[in-house]
């Protein structure tokens, strides 16, 4: 990292804050309303929305990456893909939401392809965007930064005899046979 | 108040105000468009806060800004400011903000020295006050972040109305 210019110590020579800090759940809403409604006045359609929402939820998911190895990895971080998928599924989310996801399985029609899925969703009338989004750049910022390079979307799934869908985040990744390949000789 | 973590705030917060830079290219533009975002967050973080905080009516903009302080700041953010530098007239005061979660894990390169990184504040303070007729002016003058000791935010009171009867019905 680069030096701070003010003083000797920059931001990683500091002390990591061991303990778990919080805010008001409604002050993190303000502000996602905001960032989405900011977002909303600079593209034109939904998707590009999503796309906006997500690369702002990268930038998220590269800097937790980092911030859970130290705490509660003891500095470790997973480099096998089924491990780092757990990780994601436990972990981050447990982070993230204060529990696990649901389900974290293969699609069965290709390899390369994992889905997380969990409760709860924004109804259909709320119109087509999917803040999801937002969830699915951290995840993807989480893989980018462990090295597990992936296309990750959210998806809204109806659920039979519930009135709400479930959220579907799905991984795509990129040079799967060589994930394996590297899997393999670790 | 249902609570979530810090640090998910902090860098939500963070890589918002990258994107910003990214989309405008010019601080000065960032920290407008900070402000404005506070703002709106301000018009609506009112009426929450006056629905849980139980507070009484404040007497003055004296009381206001020790509300803001340690009422405000304890509730959204889980932080307090000290309120100090009160001018003769008790229209302007300083919110010295010892601890800021926005700017956590945050280091400033050089090329952005006029970044006013927490700037969604000042936005917040100025549009909440609005809503209960104080019209202020908020502005950063102090920032960790930028090399200062402490975290600073002026305000000043331009004018406020308290209202009367026969209460606008809009």
């Amino acid at each position: 990292m680069f030096q701070s210019k003010y003083g000797s110590t920059g931001i990683v020579d500091k002390p990591f804050r061991p303990g778990k800090q919080e805010v008001a759940l409604s002050a993190f809403a303000y502000l996602f309303s905001e960032l989405v409604q900011y977002c909303q006045s600079r593209v034109s359609n939904i998707s590009e929305l999503e796309r906006k929402l997500d690369e702002v939820g990268h930038g998220v998911g590269l800097r937790l990456l980092e911030v859970l190895a130290y705490r509660e990895r003891g500095q470790r971080r997973e480099t096998r893909l089924l491990d780092m998928l757990k990780f994601v599924h436990s972990t981050l989310w447990r982070y993230l939401f204060g529990r696990q996801a649901r389900d974290l399985e293969q699609s069965n029609t290709a390899e390369d392809e994992y889905m997380i899925s969990d409760t709860g969703g924004v109804p259909r009338e709320m119109g087509h965007l999917n803040p999801a989004a937002f969830v699915a750049g951290i995840v993807r910022g989480t893989l980018d930064g462990a090295g597990f390079p992936a296309r990750v979307t959210a998806h809204y799934v109806p659920v039979p005899g519930q009135p709400r869908p479930k959220t579907v985040i799905l991984m795509k990744f990129q040079n799967y046979q060589a994930i394996m390949q590297r899997d393999k000789q670790q | 108040m249902e609570t979530i973590n810090a640090e998910i705030f902090t860098l939500t917060y963070g890589s918002m105000v990258r994107q910003l830079i990214a989309d405008y290219e010019d601080v000065e533009e960032v920290n407008k468009q900070l402000d404005k975002m506070g703002y709106s967050i301000g018009q609506r973080l009112i009426d929450e806060f006056l629905a849980k905080s139980k507070t009484q009516r404040c007497a003055d903009f004296r009381d206001a800004a020790e509300k803001i302080a340690k009422v405000g700041f304890r509730m959204f953010l889980n932080v307090t400011a000290a309120v100090t530098g009160w001018n003769a007239e008790g229209t302007e005061c300083s919110l010295i903000l010892e601890d800021n979660p926005l700017a956590d894990f945050v280091e400033l390169p050089e090329q952005l020295a006029g970044l006013k990184y927490s700037n969604l504040l000042c936005g917040v303070i100025r549009g909440a006050l609005e809503m209960v007729n104080m019209e202020v002016e908020c502005t950063f003058v102090r920032d960790v972040l930028q090399g200062d000791d402490a975290n600073e935010m002026r305000l000043k009171l331009l004018s406020s109305s308290t209202e009367t009867y026969p209460f606008k019905d809009e």
